[in-house]
C-alpha cells in the first residue's frame, strides 16, 4: 500500500511539473533558435544544427536600449511599490490586529472590496485622472495603482500573522522598558518577518506581472514596464515579429522574479514563533 | 528595591463588573507576598495593575513613595515573569536576558558582565547561545527569570510562573525561586492558584475571592486562624471539614455525636449559637484513629462507618459520609462553587496515622481534637472563634494594627 502510494505521488508530481514547466521550457527552447529557423518552421524542442542561434538572441535583447529601459523601469517601479505597500500594510495590519478602534471592520471590508474590483474597469478613469494630474507616463503613476491593489492582500496576510503573536510578547517588552514603538520594532516585526516577506513576494509578483496598467498608463519608455515593452518589441523588420528575440526577452524578464523569490524565501522560516511561549 | 502600597484599588471593566474591589495591601520592602485565590478572583488583574498593564479604575498604587497610577510599565522599574514566559523567540538566550539592559542603553561590557552573572545564578551558561525554541520548559522558565533579575528592578512580579511545569520541576523551581528571593532580598509579588506555592513561598498570603481581599496573613495564621468559611475551605489539602453543629454551653452536637469545646470558644459563639445551627470546621489531621491515640491527649471520640480509605504510607485518608440539613447543605454547595469545586456529597475527610488498621466498611472509633475546632456563622461565613490578634487582616474586621505589622508572626 505504501509503495503504490509513493509511486502515485511521484507520478502526480511529475505530471504537475510537466504541466507547469512545459511552456517555460518551450520559451527557453525558442529563445535559442534563430529567427530564420522559426520563420521556416522548426518544430523540434532542441534547435536544429543550422537553426541554433546560441546566445545571440540574448545579446541582441540586452543591447536593445528600449528593453534595458523597460527592465530598469520594471525593477524600480516594482521595488518601490512593494516597499511602500509592505510598510503601510505592516502598520495598518498591526493596528487592525492589536487595537480596538471605530471603523476597523470598515477598513477590512473596504480593503477586500478593492482587491475584488476588476482592474480593467479602473483603467480609463485612471488614464484621465493621471493626465490631468500630470503623472501619466511616470513611475509614480504606476506605483500608486500597484500599491493600492496589493495593499489589501498584504494587510490581510499580515494581520493574520500579527494576530498569532502572543500579546504577552509585547507586554513583556514594555515591562522590560520598551516604548510601544520599540516593542513593535524589536519584538513584533522580527516575529512577523515571515509574514512581511510573504506579503512582499505577493506584492512584487502582482506589480511585475501587471500588463493592463503598464500598457494603458504609459506612452514612452520613460515608465513603460517589461510586460508592456515586450508587446511593443519589434525587431529590424516591423512586419515580421521577432519571436526568438521575444522569447529571449521573456526569459530575461523572469530572472529578477526568480532572484527575488530565492532571496525572500530564505526569510520565510516557518515556525519562527515556536518557543516564545509554552504551547 | 521598594515597598508597594495598594490603597483601595478598584478595577472595573466596561460592563461595570468589579474584577478587583477595594483591595488594600501594604507590601514591605523585601517582603514576599502571594496573591492566591480560585480562578476569576482578580489576582492576576491586581498584579497587572501593579506592573501597569491594566488601568486602575480608582485607588492609589504606590511604589516606594511614588504614586504610579498613571505611569507606563516601562517607567515603573518592575520585573515580571509571565505565565507563558513570553521569551523573544528570535533572540538567543543571551540576548533575551540582555534585552532590558539594551533598552536601558547599558554599555556592552556591563551587559556581558550582568548577563553572565545572571546566567551563572540560574545555571544557564551552556545555553546562552541557543534559541528559546530549543529549550525545555524548565530552562525557558529560568531564562524568563534571568530576564527579570538582570536589571535592578524595584520588585519582582510573578504571574503563575510554575503552572506550565510538571510536578517534579515545579517543586524544584519553587525552592529555587524562594532561594533566589531570599538571596536578592527583593520585594516580590507572586500570583498563584496553587496553595502549596502560596503556603511555602510567602511571607504573607493574600486570599482573594471575586475581587475582594478575604484575608491577608502569614501562612501559619491563615491555616490556624482562617477568617471565614472561604479562607478555611481554600487553605489546606485535603480541605477543612464543615459540619452542622448545635452549640449549647461548651458542648457541640455534631452529626456523629457530641464533643466538648474550651470555655473561651464557647463564650465567643454563645450569642450566635442562640440563633440556631452553626458550622463547625475541623481539619482532617485533627481526627485520628482512637486506637493509635495516646490516652493522655485531650479530645472526644465517636463511632462512625468508614466508607473509603486511601492509604498513602505515612498517613491514610478515611471518608465518612453524613447527612447535612438543607440550610447547611446550601451553604456548603455555595462554598464549593466559590472554590471552583463541585460538591458531590457531604462527607468527612479524616486523616489517620499510617499505622491505623481501619479498613473500608469498618465501624471505627474516631478521636477528635475538638479544641482545634472552628465555628462559623453559616449565614455570613464569618469565623466566630477566630483569634483576631493572630489572624492578620480579615475582610469585614477593622484591623488597622494588623496592616502595620507585616510578616511579624510568619
Amino acid at each position: 500500500m505504501r509503495g503504490t502510494n509513493k509511486v502515485g505521488i511521484g507520478v502526480g508530481f511529475i505530471l504537475i511539473m510537466v504541466w507547469c514547466l512545459l511552456p517555460v521550457a518551450w520559451i527557453i527552447s525558442l529563445s535559442f533558435k534563430s529567427q530564420e529557423a522559426i520563420t521556416a518552421g522548426s518544430p523540434g524542442f532542441l534547435p536544429t544544427s543550422g537553426g541554433s542561434a546560441g546566445f545571440q538572441n540574448y545579446v541582441d535583447v540586452l543591447n536593445d536600449e528600449q528593453f534595458r529601459r523597460a527592465i530598469f523601469n520594471s525593477i524600480g517601479i516594482c521595488l518601490i511599490a512593494t516597499a511602500l505597500s509592505v510598510i503601510l500594510a505592516t502598520l495598518a495590519a498591526y493596528a487592525i490586529a492589536r487595537l480596538e478602534f471605530k471603523g476597523k471592520r470598515f477598513v477590512l471590508t473596504t480593503a477586500l472590496a478593492i482587491a475584488m474590483f476588476p482592474v480593467v474597469s479602473l483603467v480609463s478613469p485612471l488614464f484621465d485622472m493621471w493626465r490631468t494630474l500630470g503623472i501619466y507616463d511616470t513611475w509614480i503613476g504606476l506605483i500608486i495603482p500597484y500599491m493600492s491593489f496589493t495593499l489589501p492582500l498584504a494587510i490581510w496576510t499580515l494581520s493574520a500573522f500579527f494576530r498569532e503573536i502572543p500579546w504577552e510578547m509585547e507586554q513583556a517588552a514594555q515591562v522590560d522598558g520598551a516604548t510601544s514603538w520599540q516593542a513593535f520594532r524589536k519584538v513584533i516585526v522580527p516575529l512577523a518577518a515571515p509574514g512581511v516577506f510573504t506579503a512582499a513576494i505577493l506584492t512584487f509578483f502582482f506589480a511585475w506581472n501587471d500588463f493592463v496598467f503598464g500598457i494603458s498608463l504609459t506612452s514612452t519608455e520613460a515608465a513603460r514596464p517589461i510586460p508592456a515593452a515586450l508587446s511593443f518589441f519589434v525587431g529590424a523588420d516591423p512586419f515580421n515579429r521577432p519571436a526568438s528575440l521575444l522569447a529571449a526577452g521573456a526569459v530575461v524578464s523572469t530572472i529578477p522574479i526568480i532572484l527575488i523569490v530565492l532571496v525572500f524565501q530564505r526569510k520565510i522560516v516557518a515556525g519562527l514563533t515556536s518557543g516564545a511561549v509554552k504551547g | 528595591m521598594a515597598s508597594i502600597t495598594m490603597k483601595n484599588i478598584v478595577k472595573k471593566y466596561g460592563d461595570g463588573f468589579p474584577a478587583v474591589n477595594d483591595v488594600s495591601i501594604d507590601i514591605a520592602d523585601g517582603e514576599f507576598v502571594i496573591l492566591v485565590g480560585p480562578s476569576g478572583c482578580g489576582k492576576s488583574t491586581l498584579l497587572r495593575m501593579i506592573v501597569g498593564l491594566e488601568d486602575i479604575t480608582s485607588g492609589d498604587m504606590m511604589i516606594g513613595e511614588k504614586k504610579v497610577n498613571d505611569l507606563a510599565p516601562r517607567d515603573r522599574n518592575l520585573a515580571m515573569v509571565f505565565q507563558n514566559y513570553a521569551l523573544y523567540p528570535h533572540l538567543t538566550v543571551f540576548e533575551n536576558i540582555a534585552f532590558p539592559l539594551r533598552l536601558a542603553g547599558a554599555s556592552e561590557s556591563e551587559i556581558t558582565e550582568k548577563v553572565n552573572a545572571a546566567s551563572k545564578t540560574l545555571e544557564l551558561d551552556e545555553h546562552l547561545q541557543r534559541k528559546p525554541g530549543n529549550l525545555s520548559g524548565g530552562q525557558r522558565q529560568r531564562v524568563a527569570m534571568g530576564r527579570a533579575i538582570v536589571r535592578d528592578a524595584d520588585a519582582f512580579l510573578f504571574d503563575e510562573p510554575l503552572s506550565n511545569l510538571d510536578a517534579k520541576l515545579r517543586g524544584q523551581m519553587r525552592s529555587e525561586i524562594s532561594r533566589l528571593q531570599k538571596r536578592l532580598g527583593i520585594t516580590t509579588v507572586y500570583v498563584t492558584h496553587d496553595q502549596t506555592e502560596a503556603m511555602t513561598l510567602g511571607d504573607r498570603v493574600a486570599v482573594l475571592k471575586r475581587g475582594v481581599l478575604q484575608q491577608l496573613a502569614s501562612p501559619r495564621q491563615l491555616y490556624s486562624n482562617p477568617g471565614n468559611l472561604f479562607v478555611a475551605g481554600f487553605i489546606g489539602s485535603p480541605p477543612m471539614n464543615f459540619l452542622p453543629a448545635k452549640v449549647s454551653g461548651t458542648s457541640v452536637e455534631l452529626p456523629f455525636g457530641t464533643v466538648q469545646i474550651p470555655q473561651d470558644k464557647a463564650d465567643k459563639v454563645a450569642a450566635s449559637a442562640a440563633n440556631g445551627l452553626l458550622m463547625a470546621g475541623i481539619r482532617p489531621e485533627h481526627f485520628e484513629d482512637a486506637a493509635v491515640v495516646d490516652a493522655s491527649r485531650q479530645g472526644s471520640t465517636f463511632r462512625a462507618k468508614v466508607d473509603v480509605v486511601e492509604w498513602l504510607g505515612n498517613e491514610a485518608y478515611a471518608y465518612i459520609p453524613f447527612e447535612a440539613p438543607p440550610e447547611v447543605r446550601e451553604q456548603l454547595e455555595q462554598l464549593e462553587r466559590d472554590l471552583d469545586g463541585e460538591s458531590l456529597r457531604t462527607q468527612l475527610v479524616v486523616s489517620l496515622d499510617g499505622t491505623s488498621r481501619i479498613a473500608e466498611g469498618d465501624e471505627a472509633e474516631i478521636w477528635v481534637d475538638s479544641s482545634k475546632m472552628h465555628l462559623f456563622d453559616p449565614a455570613t461565613g464569618e469565623n466566630l472563634t477566630v483569634d483576631l490578634d493572630n489572624a492578620g487582616y480579615i475582610h469585614g474586621h477593622a484591623m488597622a494594627e494588623a496592616a502595620e505589622q507585616p510578616a511579624a508572626a510568619g
